[in-house]
């Protein structure tokens, strides 16, 4: 059983098609990088695996349940969770506050007009634990506008593993980040247990590398390569597209 | 019969008055994003002024050219002192626009008082014409070429010119225009006292048939609104084409059901926005 | 600290009738309370969901109208209290469904045509509501016995009807749904992502901003014994906004203050000052330039920095110490 897998996924925006044809199933607990020149539709085919965009053709399997149909909010209930390339955190609450919304938006208690948020111990217990994970525990009631950017990058993090996902989707987690916060964040990935599958979008090729498992090589929306880390980094075509043919 | 054609005639012509009020609205919500909640009151300013200026002897069509440019100033002195602070703050855009249009109210009782005052019609288009057998009000025909007339000299201005070049892009994709050069602030001025102008240059030209009274800007905003929201924001076309519309269903709405005169107007706009966010012809969706 | 403050200023609203002679000053008091009221339960809308709407005197009046109707039919005061409320859910439930089918300027301009729509029926529809002569009644409530016809007496019901949606309201911002309206307000992208289903909240929001809506429009009735169109007419939605915007949105006490301002200015300086209503203008104008979160947020971070001047060494345990406006006042 794959833990996610894409068939024959396209879009297209007017004449433009983004996303052609794509086909991948990644093993579960599997770690995936996903790679490609700019525009070749990466952070595209994360909005359609989440549901924000609508696939014009193809399917989404999650742990082969079909949910091209499932709208984007139930998605997170069935164990998908994402960054976002561009840092999408709650920017007038604190750290706590941030990972809170995260760990509610599972949980029936955010239907709840009537009780304190802040005495609902056993839910702001878990957001410390998660802070913890990412090691910002210690920010727990930092406003978010008071954190550096490294820090918030980890947020990002944390607001996604804060809902003990089945398959993460990483978008570009190190962008912007200086060598000692990639380090960071490289240790924090590398401690993520083998229950999460993790699929990652990355730029940075030292970072990403290292990380990957298996690569897909996506360009102009298609797969153009796609195998074990060093049947990747060996193959021509993969020169090709990153040196211009 | 008889009395359909007037109304339709009336239509048209209070349609080509919309047009010139709500071009301007059109342009400056497409481009710039502000909802100019002033709008109403710039119009009635221009047929305020032109009040003035006509009671210093100065002939109508100066009067209303002088009194559109003196709220053209007016309205560049707005942009640049006031709502260049606030890019993207819609909140505090209507705060201050609202603002604005209490005072220039205030100021208008103030300075030409309670009572409504009519603006005489030029001489040159006094009296009916003939048209089709039918006899209609001169100066209503009047009105129509001159909207048709701005109608062109807008579509030439921002379809064929560099300027127009610039507004087009900043409409399609601010961002980009400013990356690829375009003095976008200095746009937004232009912009802004171009619609402006447009509006008190309405104001006079509806003089003769609406009167200037206190009140006028809170009847002619919701109006704009209604067209710029049928025909689609930052689109001329649209515009145009909205104001006609909305000029009939005005008309004959008030006419076929005086009960439910502004159920008439506004739930086919209701009915658009439902269905179609950005209008009829608009490519920003509000 | 602030529990003391609360309580202080809790205990002089409640003998305002006592030290403020006039009957007149007691009257606005009234007046400020309930548009306070409105104020709040439209901020719930701005403030909390971030969704801006300019046709809120659409669910004020038609409460204020299902009232009127009601008891001018008939019914006793409870009756009609509840026909009024009733019949707003029921209103927005419809603005609503309608409203959210747009976003940003969408939802405003529709909330515009609605707002435009019941003011067109109050004005036009003269068999049902009398057109611009409005609709009277005679005679105001007597709960438990207690005639609120006299001034303090409608003053201090008005007070308890305020505390109680002042807690309500505070009572939902502080919960989990109200941090997920916030959310839906900051973030709507993720808040989908993480699980949040944002029309629902947003539709529950606008609900709850109605209900609140109609009970100040039932005020407002008893107040003047009188509805009419102007009270459901455009200049009457942005006023609410202006309250809104100009005290601070997304806070407590900003609508109060805002709608202070407002009532205020329109009844007690309109007395001195013939030019008020440019005063007014300028008031807001000047807001946006010096204070454009609002008079209350404008206000903390007045007094933060004049702290900070006075005291360089307090300023670490003010900031921290301070409200954020979140979370309550």
């Amino acid at each position: 059983m794959n833990a996610l897998e894409l068939r024959g996924l396209e879009k297209a925006f007017g004449g433009l098609r983004v996303t052609a044809d794509v086909s991948l199933a990644v093993d579960p607990g599997e770690r995936r990088l996903i790679i490609g020149p700019n525009g070749a539709g990466k952070t595209t085919l994360f909005n359609l695996i989440t549901g924000e965009l609508p696939a014009d053709v193809g399917s989404i399997r999650l742990f082969e349940h079909d949910i091209t149909r499932v709208p984007s909010r139930r998605r997170a209930h069935l164990g998908l969770a994402r960054t976002y390339q561009i840092v999408t955190l709650f920017p007038g609450e604190t750290l706590l506050r941030n990972v809170t919304l995260s760990l509610l938006g599972l949980s029936r208690l955010r239907w709840n007009p009537l009780v304190r948020l802040d005495r609902q111990s056993a839910l702001l217990a878990a957001a410390r634990q998660t802070l913890s994970l990412v090691g910002l525990d210690h920010l727990a009631e930092r406003p978010l506008a008071q954190t550096a950017y490294g820090e918030r990058r980890r947020v990002e993090i944390a607001m996604a593993l804060a809902q003990n996902p089945k398959v993460l989707l990483l978008d570009e987690p190190f962008a912007g980040l200086s060598s000692d916060e990639r380090r960071d964040v490289q240790l924090l990935l590398a401690a993520i247990p083998r229950e999460v599958t993790i699929v990652m979008i990355e730029h940075d090729m030292d970072v990403a590398l290292d990380f990957a498992e298996r690569i897909t090589v996506l360009h102009f929306g298609k797969v153009e390569v796609e195998g074990t880390r060093s049947e990747v980094v060996a193959h021509p075509r993969t020169r090709e597209i990153y040196l211009g043919e | 019969m008889n009395l359909w054609l007037i109304l339709a005639g009336n239509s048209i012509a209070f349609g080509g008055l919309l047009f010139l009020l709500s071009a301007g609205f059109s342009l400056i919500f497409g481009l710039m994003r502000i909802p100019n909640l002033t709008h109403g009151s710039l119009f009635m300013l221009g047929a305020y002024f032109a009040v003035s200026l006509i009671s210093w002897g100065l002939g109508f069509w100066p009067a209303a050219i002088l009194a559109g440019l003196g709220v053209a100033a007016f309205g560049g002195l707005v942009e640049r002192l006031l709502l260049r602070r606030l890019p993207g703050a819609e909140l505090a855009q209507v705060l201050v626009t609202l603002g604005l249009s209490f005072m220039i109210a205030d100021i208008c009782l103030l300075g030409w008082g309670g009572d409504p005052i009519s603006i005489a019609t030029p001489s040159e288009l006094r009296g009916a014409s003939r048209i089709a057998g039918f006899a209609f009000p001169t100066y209503r025909l009047g009105l129509i070429v001159i909207a048709i007339v701005v109608a062109a000299t807008l579509w030439g201005l921002v379809d064929k010119t560099r300027l127009g070049a610039m507004i087009r892009a900043g409409v399609d994709d601010p961002a980009i225009a400013r990356v690829v050069g375009i003095r976008v602030s200095r746009l937004f001025t232009i912009v802004f006292s171009l619609g402006a102008g447009l509006a008190g240059f309405a104001g006079v030209i509806g003089g003769p048939i609406l009167s200037v009274y206190p009140g006028l800007d809170q009847d002619m905003l919701p109006l704009a609104l209604v067209v710029v929201i049928l025909g689609g924001s930052g689109s001329l076309v649209g515009s145009f084409i909205g104001s006609f519309v909305v000029g009939f269903l005005y008309n004959f709405g008030q006419a076929m059901f005086p009960e439910l005169a502004y159920v008439v107007l506004f739930l086919p706009m209701l009915v658009i926005l439902v269905l179609r966010p950005q209008g009829l012809f608009g490519r920003v969706a509000a | 600290m602030r529990r003391l403050t609360l309580a202080l200023a809790l205990a002089a609203l409640a003998m305002l009738p006592l030290w403020v002679g006039n009957s007149y000053y007691v009257n606005i008091a009234s007046q400020i309370l309930l548009y306070a009221i409105f104020a709040l339960a439209l901020n719930v809308l701005v403030g909390y969901a971030g969704l801006v709407s300019l046709g809120h005197a659409g669910l004020f009046g038609i409460a204020a109208y299902a009232g009127a109707l009601a008891i001018n039919n008939g019914a006793t005061h409870l009756v009609a209290i509840v026909a009024a409320l009733a019949a707003t859910l029921v209103a927005a439930a419809a603005f609503a469904v309608l409203a959210l089918r747009g976003t940003g300027l969408g939802f405003v301009m529709i909330t515009v045509a609605i707002g435009q729509i019941v003011w067109g029926v109050a004005y036009r529809w003269i068999s049902i509501t009398n057109g611009d002569n409005g609709v009277a009644i005679n005679t105001r409530p007597s709960p438990f016995g207690l005639s609120l016809t006299s001034t303090p007496n409608f003053y201090w019901a008005t007070l308890i009807v305020f505390l109680v949606a002042v807690t309500a309201i505070a009572i939902v911002a502080a919960s989990p749904f109200g941090a997920s309206l916030r959310g839906t307000r900051d973030q709507p992208r993720r808040m989908t992502a993480l699980g949040y289903h944002i029309w629902l909240i947003r539709f529950l929001a606008f609900l709850f901003s109605g209900l609140w809506s109609g009970v100040a429009g039932m005020l407002f009735l008893y107040y003047n014994q009188f509805i009419s169109p102007q009270a459901v007419a455009l200049g009457a939605s942005a006023e609410a906004l202006l309250m809104v915007i100009s005290g601070g949105s997304g806070t407590l006490l900003g609508p109060i203050v805002g709608a202070a301002l407002v009532v205020i200015m329109k009844n007690v300086v309109s007395a001195y000052i013939v030019r008020w209503n440019f005063v007014l203008g300028a008031i807001f104008v000047a807001i946006v330039i010096f204070m454009p979160e609002g008079i209350v947020p404008g206000s903390v971070r007045l007094a933060r920095w004049c702290l900070a001047k006075l005291r360089p060494q307090v300023t670490e345990v003010t900031a921290a110490a301070t409200p954020r406006p979140e979370s309550g006042l």
